[in-house]
């Protein structure tokens, strides 16, 4: 958890991506979509809690990969003959991607303000932390599926870039997954992503309900099946 | 220390089961310094693994510093210390952060754990090196903070897999010098593998050869070499006479032959002429007490040698007495 802070250029270029889908992506949205699409609200209100949850979603899930590499070093093998245990090893790694996302968010949200965004602090911290929970689970899952893919990077990065864009795009972080047909909708019901997206959306928005709650829990699902398939990877990876 | 019963370890792969290691018996005790030795696929690290608990067991037993490994891997863990083939820092963390996180995970408080990350780094002249990020550090530098960091805990039981692989002559030499030190002021138990055979023979006790997941030897270097090797020695005497000595020269070799129990290159007596001269070359137990012996017997049967050469033997030798291949050569089949 330290790292970020040692480095923080890291930090600060992870956040050049969510900035170009804001600066380039949101004017054309605005544009094609038009403003009645996102309740009345400014693209960018509607916009930035989707971007928010990209963060999660790009950077969160590519976190397998240092795992692989670990595991080729032989740093990791060193952690496994200590007597460390190995569920705490993994649920201390999936814990320590929460800060990194609230910091990242929270970035994200001030350098939004001078552009029209509405910062309402306390319902945004709110979206961030449970960002951050969820980040935790997709974190998990990213480590489960590099533990599962040892020494078959290529597996890892399929599965990750196969799940990503379809995940991304039922979410409606994108475009507004009210604009698609019904077979999407239904689709996005499914997609744990979803519920997250219009929780954030909720509150970034400046308001709390039914949308929030539902976002805590399908994060707090989220980071609970990613938890016990994170140590059920683990606990399985000594053969 | 470490007492092992018939351990197995049997991978499948691509439905094919392989046996690595084929029911093992090592037993080694406190203090001992143990090189597992044989070529690359012989079984060894395997071993290694199932002793350090990051591979389990197929079938078979080992105790190792008093705790069973399947039934209590973490109480091994703790107890023993290992550094691995790869290199043990995480290539972005720093030196001292990850010494002193490696002895937090032995359960070392964090004062205690930074002061002995300082002892080490210093007695590894690694102290300028502490707030360096790893991924900085030169390949002998790492595998100076992998000992480090397998030392943090102090363990009684240090197992090492191939230390010194892709080091130089002189980062090798320091490596041993730790090694050593550490066992003269420590009294620490040693084992390692190596396909090095000079390092087994000049650095450890006892050399157990491991070839194909069995052990095939298990002695001192100097025992090994003098019963299953023998010394190489070489004499030259002139053609004429060289039919005196044919028959003296082939039952000293038979010596080595006779210990073996089993045809093999030291039971040979092989020769080539050249300008009127005979070389023969032989395999000699016990070569420094008996060639002055033998020099007398030729020269009593009238062929004096005119030139004598003695090589003590290699493991290299040895396992080549064993197996009929070279360590070097070993993996082939």
């Amino acid at each position: 958890m330290l790292l970020p802070l040692r480095d923080p250029f890291s930090l600060v270029f992870s956040l050049l991506q969510p900035l170009v889908f804001l600066g380039l992506f949101g004017p054309l949205l605005g544009a094609a979509v038009g403003a009645p699409a996102f309740g009345g609200q400014s693209t960018l209100q509607w916009f930035l809690p989707g971007v928010v949850v990209m963060i999660a979603l790009f950077g969160t899930s590519m976190i397998g990969s240092n795992l692989q590499y670990e595991l080729m070093t032989g740093s990791y093998e060193r952690i496994l003959a200590t007597p460390l245990s190995r569920s705490s090893l993994m649920i201390g790694r999936a814990l320590k991607e929460w800060a990194p996302l609230v910091v990242q968010g929270l970035l994200i949200a001030l350098v939004c303000i001078p552009f029209g965004f509405v910062f309402y602090p306390l319902h945004v911290l709110f979206g961030l932390v449970i960002l951050g929970i969820f980040g935790i689970g997709l974190g998990a899952l990213s480590y489960a599926l590099a533990l599962v893919s040892q020494n078959k990077e290529w597996i890892f990065w399929g599965v990750q870039q196969t799940l990503l864009f379809p995940l991304m795009i039922l979410s409606g972080i994108m475009l507004p997954i009210e604009a698609g047909p019904d077979w999407m909708k239904t689709a996005s019901l499914f997609n744990p992503l979803s519920y997250l997206v219009n929780a954030e959306r909720e509150l970034f928005a400046g308001s709390v309900g039914t949308d929030t709650l539902l976002g805590l829990l399908a994060a707090s699902v989220t980071a609970a099946v990613g938890l016990v398939a994170g140590v059920r990877a683990i606990n399985r990876n000594i053969n | 220390m470490i007492h092992t019963d018939k351990l197995t370890k049997t991978f499948v792969v691509k439905k094919e089961t392989v046996e690595a290691v084929k029911g093992v018996d090592i037993d080694v005790a406190p203090g001992e310094l143990v090189a597992f030795l044989g070529p690359n696929g012989a079984g060894k690290s395997t071993t290694l693994r199932m002793l350090t608990t990051l591979l389990r067991p197929t079938s078979g037993t080992a105790t190792v510093a008093g705790v069973d490994v399947t039934a209590n891997a973490a109480g091994v863990r703790a107890r023993i210390g290992y550094i691995g083939q790869g290199n043990g820092g995480g290539h972005s963390f720093r030196v001292i952060d990850e010494l002193i996180m490696q002895g937090r995970f032995y359960g070392m408080n964090s004062t205690d754990a930074a002061a002995r990350a300082h002892e080490l780094l210093t007695s590894l002249d690694l102290a300028d090196l502490a707030k360096r990020t790893v991924i900085k550090l030169s390949g002998g530098q790492r595998r100076r903070m992998d000992v480090a960091l397998g030392l943090m805990h102090s363990p009684r039981l240090l197992f090492l897999d191939e230390p010194s692989t892709g080091m130089d002559p002189q980062n090798r030499a320091n490596l041993w010098d730790h090694i050593m030190r550490l066992r003269a002021e420590h009294g620490t138990t040693i084992v390692l593998t190596t396909h090095y055979m000079d390092e087994a023979d000049l650095m450890s006790e006892r050399v157990i050869v491991i070839d194909h997941g069995q052990i095939i030897a298990d002695d001192t270097a100097a025992r090994l070499k003098a019963n299953l090797a023998g010394d190489l020695l070489a004499v030259e005497v002139a053609a004429e006479s060289a039919a005196g000595v044919r028959g003296l020269l082939g039952r000293a070799a038979a010596g080595v032959r006779g210990l073996l129990g089993r045809a093999a290159a030291g039971g040979e007596v092989n020769e080539n002429s050249n300008d009127g001269v005979v070389r023969f070359r032989l395999r000699l137990t016990e070569g420094a007490r008996r060639a002055p012996v033998l020099l007398q017997q030729m020269n009593d049967a009238g062929a004096p040698a005119q030139s004598l050469e003695l090589q003590p033997p290699t493991l290299d030798d040895v396992f080549l007495e064993l197996t009929g291949r070279n360590l070097r050569e070993g993996a082939d089949r």
